[in-house]
Formats: C-alpha cells, sequence, structure tokens
C-alpha cells in the first residue's frame, strides 16, 4: 500500500533528525554523566541564532550554518562545560539536573529576550526542490536531513574508534578517573564532546525548524524526543539511539496518517514521544543496587518544634495583618504564593530529603485542582480525596520508573508533564479543551470559608500544618530513613528495606501534597482550566524552590512568594519578561550546586547575629516570651515572613551540623 | 547441616571471569572463613550471596530454599545481614542514628511512626561493639576502624541469621581484633552463623570452623583451619610457592600473616 510506505519515509527524514539530535545527546552524557536537560533548548537557542544569521543579518545560508554548528556551537559547548557542569557528573544526579533544568529556562528567557515573539519562518533549505519517489514528493531538505543524520553516524564512528582522542572518550565513559592516572585528559574530553553535542543539538533544531517551526518550546521539547531515541540505547549505545530515532519518527509520522484529525485520539499525535518513552521505561529491566557511591550529605539544620510551631504562628499573625491590610486583588496573591509554598513543600519532602527531582510537580497540582472540581464535594473531605487522588497518579507514575535510576524519574515526570498538559488536561473528561471548571470553596463543619480574606489565611494555615508536618516527619524515623536512603541505598537494601516500594510511597506522598495544593487553588480561583497548569511551570516551581532551599520549609515559603511575585514583575515591565526567567534559570544553574539555598544562608547570618551581635537576646528573648518565638517571624520584611530565620539554633540545632554547614557555605 | 549454599556460581563482567564455579557452604552456629589474595573475587561472592549481583550462573540456596531470584531487602528480611568492604555507613547520620535507623527498617512500617521497638536497644548494641564513645558523632567523621564495628552494629540491628562480614577487622589495632574476634565467637556461640572475608590469618585461624580458600574466582580449597595451613595449592595462592622459607617483601600485609601460620 502506497501511503503506509509514504508515511514511512517521511517518518524517516524526521527519524533521522532526531537521531542527530539524540546522539549529542548520548555523546555528553556517557562521557561526562550530565544528562542535558537543557539539549534542546540549546537547540533552540541555535536555531534562532540560525535565523538570526540568515534572515536578519542576511548572511548566505551556508555560511550561517558554518558559523553556527562550527563556531558558536562547539563554543558555547565548551564554555559550558568548562564554567557550568564541569564536575557535575560526580555529585548528586539530582544537582545536574536542577542545573540543566536551570539552563532549560534560562535558554528560553534568553531567546525571549533577544528574539521578542513574533512569527518568524525559516525557510527549509533549497525550499522547493524536490523529486517525486513513487507516489510521494521527497523534498531537498528531507534529503539533506538524512544525508546529514548518515553523515554524523558515520563522523562519530570515526571520531570514536579511529582517533585518539576518540579512544580516550570511550575511556573516559567508564572510568575518567583511571584516563587520568594513564595519561589522557577527561577535561578536554569532555570539552570536546560537549562542543560536538551541542553542535549536533543546533543542526537537529534546524534541520527540525520547518517541521516543529521556530518556536521556543516546541523545540525545546525536543529534548524528550532525543531521551526517548536515546533510551532504546539505555543512553548508552548509538547504535540503537539511531534505530530508537527511526522508530519514533515512523511513529509519529503514521500517528499522523492514520490517527483520526479530531477527537480525543488526535491530541495523542504531539505526545507520541512521550508515550514511546513509557513503554520503553517499562519495558527495561530492573536496575540493581550499586555499592560505593554516595557519602555524606549537608542539609539545613531542623528546628526545634517549639521554634517551628512559634514562627509558624507567626507567619499566619502576619498573614493575617496583611489580608487586611492590603488591596482585594492582593489577597488573591498571597493565596497563590500559598499555593506554589505548598507545592514547594512536596518538593522539600522528595528533593530536598529524598534526594529526587520531580519535574511534574505542579501538574500534580493540576491533577488534585481537576479531582477537587469535578468531585463537587466543596468540605475537607473533597479536599482530600482529590489529594490521594493526585497521590494515586504519582505512585501510577513512579512505579515502573522507580526500579531504575533517579535520573530516569526525573526525565520520565518531565515527559508526564507534557502528555497531561497537551492531552489529558485538555480532554472531555478533564478541563476541555480551552475550557475551565467552577470549583466552589471548601466548607469546614458546614461553615463556609467563602471570603477571600479568611480563605486565604485558611490556605496559609494549610502551608504552615503541611510544613509543621514535614518537620515532625523530618526528625522522626522517616526522616532518619530518607537521610539513611539518600547516603547509602545499598546498606539500606542489604538491611531489608524495599526501595522501590518506599520511593513510590515517598514519590505518592509528595505529590498528594502537591494535589493538595492543586484543590486548595481551584477554590481559591473559583475556576481552574489546562492553562492554569503548564509544564513549564512545574520547572520553574522547582527552580525556585531549590534556589531558595530545598531542604528547609522556609525555603518553600520564600521560593512561593517569589514564584507568585514572578508573573507581576512580568506584567509590570513586559520587555523584561524574557530576562527574569533568564535570571531565574541562570541563577539556579548558579545556586543548584548547593539545594540548601538562599534560606540556608539567611540562618547562617541568623546564626551570625546571634551569636555576635546581641549574645544575651535569646535569654532575654526567653524571659520576655515563655512561649517562645512567637515575635520571630514578624520581624522579616513585612510581605516575606520569614518562618525559623533569626534564631535557628535556639535549642534545636546539634553542634556538629552546624559545623559542617559552615564548612560547605 | 548448611545455612547457606552457593553451588556453583558464575560471575562475568565483560570478559573478565570474577567467580568462576564457585561451591561453598556456610554451616548454622559457627564462624566461616572466606579468604584469598585480593581479586580472588571474595566481595563479588557476597554481592551474589546478599542479591547486589546477579550470578551469570549458578544458584544460592539459603535454609533449604532458593534465593537466588530474591531481591536484595527480601534476603535481608529473611536474615541475611553483611557488612561492606568499602564502608557503606550512613555518613550524614550519626552513629547511634545509624542503628537506630537499621532497627526501624527492621521493624517494618510500624515502627516508622513510633510504634514497634526492638527487642535489644541501640545502647546496648553500641556498647557490645564498643563504640559507645562515638554515638553522638556523624558517621563520616569515625575512623575506619569504627566504622566497620559500626556496621557490624547496624546489622546485628537487624537481628540476622547468616552474617557477612567483609573485611572486618582492618583498620583495628591488635587489642582490638582480641576483643572483636571474642565477640565473632560469642555471637555464634549465640546461634548466629557468620561468614567472613578477612585478611588477618591469625584471627581467620582462631574463630574459624571451616574455611574456603578462592583464587581467582575458583574455590582451590575447604576444609578446618589446620587442614587450609597445611595445604599446598592455599600456599602456592599466597606465596607463589608451597614450602617457602619466606623471603618475602609483604607489601600486601597478608603474607607476613600467612607465613607465621605456615
Amino acid at each position: 500500500m502506497g501511503s503506509l510506505f509514504a508515511f514511512t519515509l517521511l517518518g524517516l527524514f524526521t527519524g533521522a533528525a532526531y537521531a542527530i539530535m539524540a546522539s549529542g545527546l548520548v555523546l555528553t552524557y556517557t562521557t561526562t554523566r550530565v544528562f542535558n536537560i537543557a539539549h534542546g533548548a540549546f537547540g533552540m537557542f541555535l536555531s534562532f541564532v540560525f535565523w538570526d544569521f540568515t534572515q536578519r543579518q542576511g548572511m548566505p545560508t551556508v555560511l550561517s550554518l558554518i558559523l553556527v554548528l562550527g563556531v558558536v556551537a562547539p563554543a558555547i559547548g565548551w564554555f559550558i562545560q568548562r564554567f557550568v557542569t564541569r564536575g557535575l557528573g560526580e555529585g548528586p544526579v539530582s544537582v545536574a539536573l536542577v542545573v540543566t533544568v536551570g539552563l532549560l529556562v534560562g535558554l528560553i528567557g534568553l531567546a525571549q529576550q533577544i528574539w521578542p515573539p513574533e512569527p518568524r519562518v525559516l525557510l527549509p533549505f533549497w525550499s522547493g526542490t524536490g523529486w517525486q519517489v513513487g507516489d510521494i514528493f521527497v523534498t531537498a531538505h528531507q534529503l539533506i536531513t538524512l544525508v546529514c543524520a548518515v553523515a554524523v553516524a558515520f563522523g562519530l564512528y570515526l571520531l570514536l574508534n579511529r582517533t585518539r582522542i576518540g579512544t580516550a572518550m570511550r575511556a573516559s565513559v567508564d572510568n575518567p578517573e583511571l584516563l587520568k592516572l594513564f595519561g589522557g585528559k577527561p577535561d578536554r574530553v569532555a570539552a570536546l564532546s560537549w562542543a560536538i553535542g551541542i553542535s549536533l543539538a543546533a543542526l537537529g533544531g534546524i534541520l527540525l525548524t520547518p517541521v516543529v517551526l521556530l518556536d521556543y518550546y516546541a523545540l525545546t521539547l525536543l529534548v524528550i524526543n532525543a531521551y526517548a531515541a536515546a533510551m532504546l540505547g539505555r543512553l548508552k549505545s548509538l547504535p540503537m539511539t539511531f534505530a530508537g530515532a527511526m522508530i519514533l519518527g515512523v511513529l509519529e509520522s503514521w500517528a499522523v496518517g492514520y490517527l483520526p484529525t479530531d477527537g480525543f485520539l488526535a491530541s495523542f499525535r504531539p505526545v507520541i514521544p512521550a508515550l514511546f518513552l513509557f513503554a520503553i521505561v517499562v519495558l527495561m529491566p530492573q536496575a540493581q543496587l550499586r555499592i560505593g557511591q554516595v557519602k555524606g550529605i549537608v542539609t539545613a539544620p531542623v528546628p526545634s518544634m517549639r521554634l517551628s510551631i512559634g514562627s509558624g504562628a507567626g507567619v499566619l499573625v502576619v498573614v493575617l495583618l496583611l489580608v487586611n491590610l492590603v488591596a482585594p486583588n492582593q489577597v488573591l496573591l498571597i493565596g497563590v504564593a500559598a499555593t506554589y509554598a505548598i507545592v514547594m513543600l512536596s518538593l522539600v519532602l522528595l528533593t530536598g530529603y529524598g534526594g529526587h527531582v520531580s519535574l511534574a510537580q505542579f501538574t500534580f497540582a493540576g491533577v488534585g485542582a481537576l479531582a477537587y472540581a469535578k468531585l463537587d464535594e466543596p468540605n475537607l473531605f473533597g479536599l482530600l480525596v482529590s489529594a490521594l487522588i493526585a497521590a494515586a497518579v504519582g505512585a501510577l507514575v513512579a512505579l515502573p520508573v522507580l526500579r531504575l535510576t533517579g535520573l530516569y524519574l526525573a526525565l520520565s515526570t518531565m515527559a508526564f508533564a507534557v502528555l497531561m498538559d497537551k492531552v489529558v488536561f485538555n480532554a472531555e473528561f478533564a478541563f476541555k479543551f480551552n475550557g475551565t471548571l467552577a470549583a466552589e470553596r471548601l466548607s469546614i463543619l458546614g461553615l463556609r470559608i467563602g471570603s477571600d480574606t479568611a480563605y486565604v489565611w485558611f490556605m496559609v494555615l494549610a502551608f504552615v500544618l503541611l510544613a509543621l508536618g514535614l518537620l515532625v516527619l523530618r526528625r522522626g524515623a522517616l526522616g532518619r530513613l530518607l537521610v539513611a536512603m539518600r547516603d547509602s541505598p545499598s546498606a539500606c537494601g542489604t538491611l531489608g528495606l524495599d526501595l522501590r516500594w518506599f520511593r513510590v510511597g515517598l514519590f505518592a506522598l509528595s505529590a498528594g501534597i502537591a494535589g493538595l495544593a492543586g484543590g486548595l487553588f481551584a477554590g481559591l480561583r473559583g475556576t481552574v482550566g489546562a492553562a492554569d497548569f503548564l509544564y513549564f511551570q512545574s520547572l520553574l516551581v522547582l527552580l525556585l524552590a531549590v534556589v531558595f532551599g530545598a531542604t528547609s520549609v522556609t525555603g518553600a515559603l520564600l521560593g512561593g512568594t517569589a514564584l507568585m511575585l514572578l508573573p507581576e514583575l512580568q506584567a509590570a515591565s513586559p520587555s523584561m519578561a524574557g530576562l527574569l526567567f533568564a535570571v531565574i534559570g541562570f541563577g539556579a544553574v548558579l545556586l543548584g550546586r548547593d539545594p540548601n539555598g538562599i534560606a540556608n544562608h539567611l540562618f547562617r547570618v541568623g546564626r551570625w547575629l546571634r551569636s555576635r551581635v546581641a549574645p544575651g537576646l535569646e535569654e532575654r528573648l526567653q524571659a520576655l516570651l515563655p512561649r517562645g518565638g512567637a515575635a520571630d517571624g514578624t520581624d522579616g520584611a513585612v510581605d516575606v515572613p520569614l518562618v525559623d530565620v533569626p534564631l535557628v539554633e535556639v535549642s534545636g540545632g546539634d553542634p556538629a551540623d552546624t559545623m559542617v554547614i559552615e564548612k560547605v557555605v | 547441616m548448611a545455612l547457606l549454599e552457593v553451588d556453583d556460581v558464575v560471575v562475568r563482567f565483560g570478559g573478565v571471569t570474577a567467580v568462576n564455579r564457585a561451591r561453598f557452604s556456610a554451616d548454622r552456629g559457627v564462624i566461616t572463613g572466606l579468604i584469598g589474595p585480593n581479586g580472588a573475587g571474595k566481595t563479588t561472592c557476597f554481592n551474589v550471596i546478599t542479591g547486589l549481583q546477579k550470578p551469570t550462573k549458578g544458584r544460592v540456596r539459603y535454609r533449604d530454599r532458593d534465593v537466588t531470584g530474591w531481591p536484595v531487602h527480601r534476603r535481608a528480611r529473611h536474615g541475611v545481614g553483611r557488612t561492606f568492604q568499602r564502608l557503606e555507613a550512613f555518613g550524614s547520620l550519626s552513629v547511634r542514628d545509624n542503628v537506630r535507623v537499621a532497627q526501624e527498617i527492621h521493624g517494618g512500617p510500624l515502627a516508622w511512626f513510633g510504634g514497634r521497638r526492638g527487642a535489644v536497644s541501640v545502647e546496648m548494641l553500641l556498647d557490645r561493639v564498643g563504640i559507645t564513645e562515638y554515638a553522638d558523632e556523624r558517621a563520616d567523621s569515625i575512623p575506619t576502624g569504627t566504622a566497620r564495628l559500626l556496621e557490624l552494629a547496624r546489622c546485628l540491628a537487624s537481628d540476622p541469621q547468616l552474617l557477612l562480614l567483609d573485611e572486618p577487622s582492618s583498620g583495628l589495632d591488635e587489642t582490638e581484633t582480641d576483643a572483636f574476634g571474642e565477640l565473632l565467637v560469642e555471637l555464634a556461640a549465640e546461634g548466629c552463623s557468620i561468614l567472613m572475608v578477612e585478611h588477618d590469618m591469625d584471627l581467620v585461624m582462631s574463630v574459624c570452623h571451616d574455611i574456603h580458600v578462592l583464587d581467582f574466582g575458583e574455590i582451590i580449597a575447604s576444609g578446618a583451619p589446620a587442614d587450609i595451613r597445611t595445604n599446598p595449592d592455599v600456599q602456592r595462592a599466597y606465596l607463589g610457592y608451597a614450602e617457602g622459607d619466606g623471603d618475602l617483601d609483604g607489601d600486601t600485609g597478608v603474607i607476613p600473616a600467612v607465613e607465621e601460620v605456615v
């Protein structure tokens, strides 16, 4: 049948471009152990550069191509390896993930800042030229794509198998330390693979631009296609990666050809890569525990219970004052901040305590909101059930993935977030395409919390209670288990802990907390839609949580407030919108190495003040306030109450903890 | 009768055969030694027994059940405990919390939420292995020998029936090693079976009931300490020749010990 052949052939052309991109991803990952989530974003950014060279500057296509692929891309790759990702491969996976997510967001922001949104066209190479093959028309661009893929495959083969540096690259896959001992230069190897990797991302992006258009997000998301293809080769084998890319291209092409053009099934077309990815992940064998990887880590000190309760009460008092003082529309903003802060609490549990990264946390809030609106049970029971549904969805996502390692979890959650964003939330049974659902504010014991001020205060109360709950967990057996699991999963396993179910439970609990935030958010807004839960929001949640401190509830509170302020700032100065993303993204790149974040620096300032400036203050305060701490929250900035900053160690932290933190900070 | 049987186990890493048709057993209530030169495949055997490494071929039987396909945690729940040659203490926790976590894992989810407590207290375990004075220190700041004892205490907290000790005495001085040997004998007397990889031949010869010798992944000798001592194959594996007069540089620290014994 002719059309099957036609669609298959078309799919191979797209697959060839995916293969180019994916091989760059595999190259950088295998040689430096840093999975570059921003791989697609680099492709996007450099496609814009290519557009700029050819369309705006009017340079000849070939010259622009040589400049982008031969100069700009390798230079960026070298720079990133040298100054950003160097050494990340040996650290915890979560840090490398956060840093590259930061790059992703930063690049999108930068692109928006340099090339503000406007329709741009990047013509295919030799547009108009083509040949009739059977019943289909093969364009010159498609042929070039295929030729490029073959050239890349052949070039990489020659490089890795026939050159000295290529041999060193393969050696560095196994053991960079050993390579160093034998006189190799792992840094040079790493720089070269990043230079080539980014160049391949650029080539893939440029070749795919006529298909996916010159769009900040669509090109960035190509990392999921590349990742899915690379997973077929377990992120290691280049030939399998090429095969995976071709299969993916053909599947997508078939979807275009054979899926109905309207209705629910039609929406599956853009998420074929995500589905392909899940299928591979489910089929992969369970990873084995490895010995001798991780060492002790340093986290923010856990405040004493009295201090925590005091600070929580302080926050509640401050918010009570605030909601009655500020303008009505700003009251809602405080509610939004509380939503984000609760979602970030779920990340404190998962990432800060547990060491796992989720790129779908706001999607779980979306699941909670959807469940809350659909249930139409505006009471605590409805809220709880919504949270449970989000937790169950979280468990379902985590179950197949957590047999593998943390890296796969994070990447798969990103695919999941895109899947929900593009398909499920827009489906008839959910928010519907461009639609919204109404949600009523909840009642407690028949008393409806109707007014904005009361509802927002209730949300903050929920935050405070959850934060306290989290701190209780952290101090108890579960907290010890989480630390132990991060320090040595193997030891936990040989002591009898079923790591898989433990992690699934942890992930589900975290998704449940995010779902609770979503339910509360639905009530706050009154109407919620798919547009409220875009996958990109989850990336921002993660970055700000880490920047402000993913290991403390204070960090969550600060991060939530900052994320609420972000769109306000962007609206206030639209010309700076992209720049703000760039600042957040690159800020996370700088700060992502220390997940204790800004909050921990504040704790340190607090300790310093206590010891240097007012050594006797603590006793005097104790004498004045027998319950302690209630005043603490109020002496922070007015709109950003600092939970447990000033007196972090009054009776809590132990000296050993503090000492090590000082060393690191 | 045998509590643990390793039957014809083969482990290959790429082209390297780390363990080649190893066949040995450990009896109930006694201390069994697993010795051999560096790189002989001892730790790999431990990994196979605990489930951290899938064997390429062969079976592991524990308490007369084939546990080859069991995951790590399930074996642990059935009483297989181990310590590690390259330490796996929970570095960011205090020594006391290391043991407490082990007890909590052993207690199951009920213990996590404050319910059940173990029969033996954490303090008693720390005291038993003699590291009470380090109880409040972070586990990544204590000396290696102490950390090994901590791993033993942590292991004991999960009430094991079969204890796999991977070079437990390295990092201990002579007096400490003697005390440690006594502790092992006590544990065995209480019914705990021990399989031990160890380079200190004095310790091995004095506490072990049976010894298996591994060389290049193969069991070259099995028997009581007295037989192993005089076995020419073992002498060759360690010394390069069978009836030497011992003019050695002793760079591994192992050979002099054997020499004394021989």
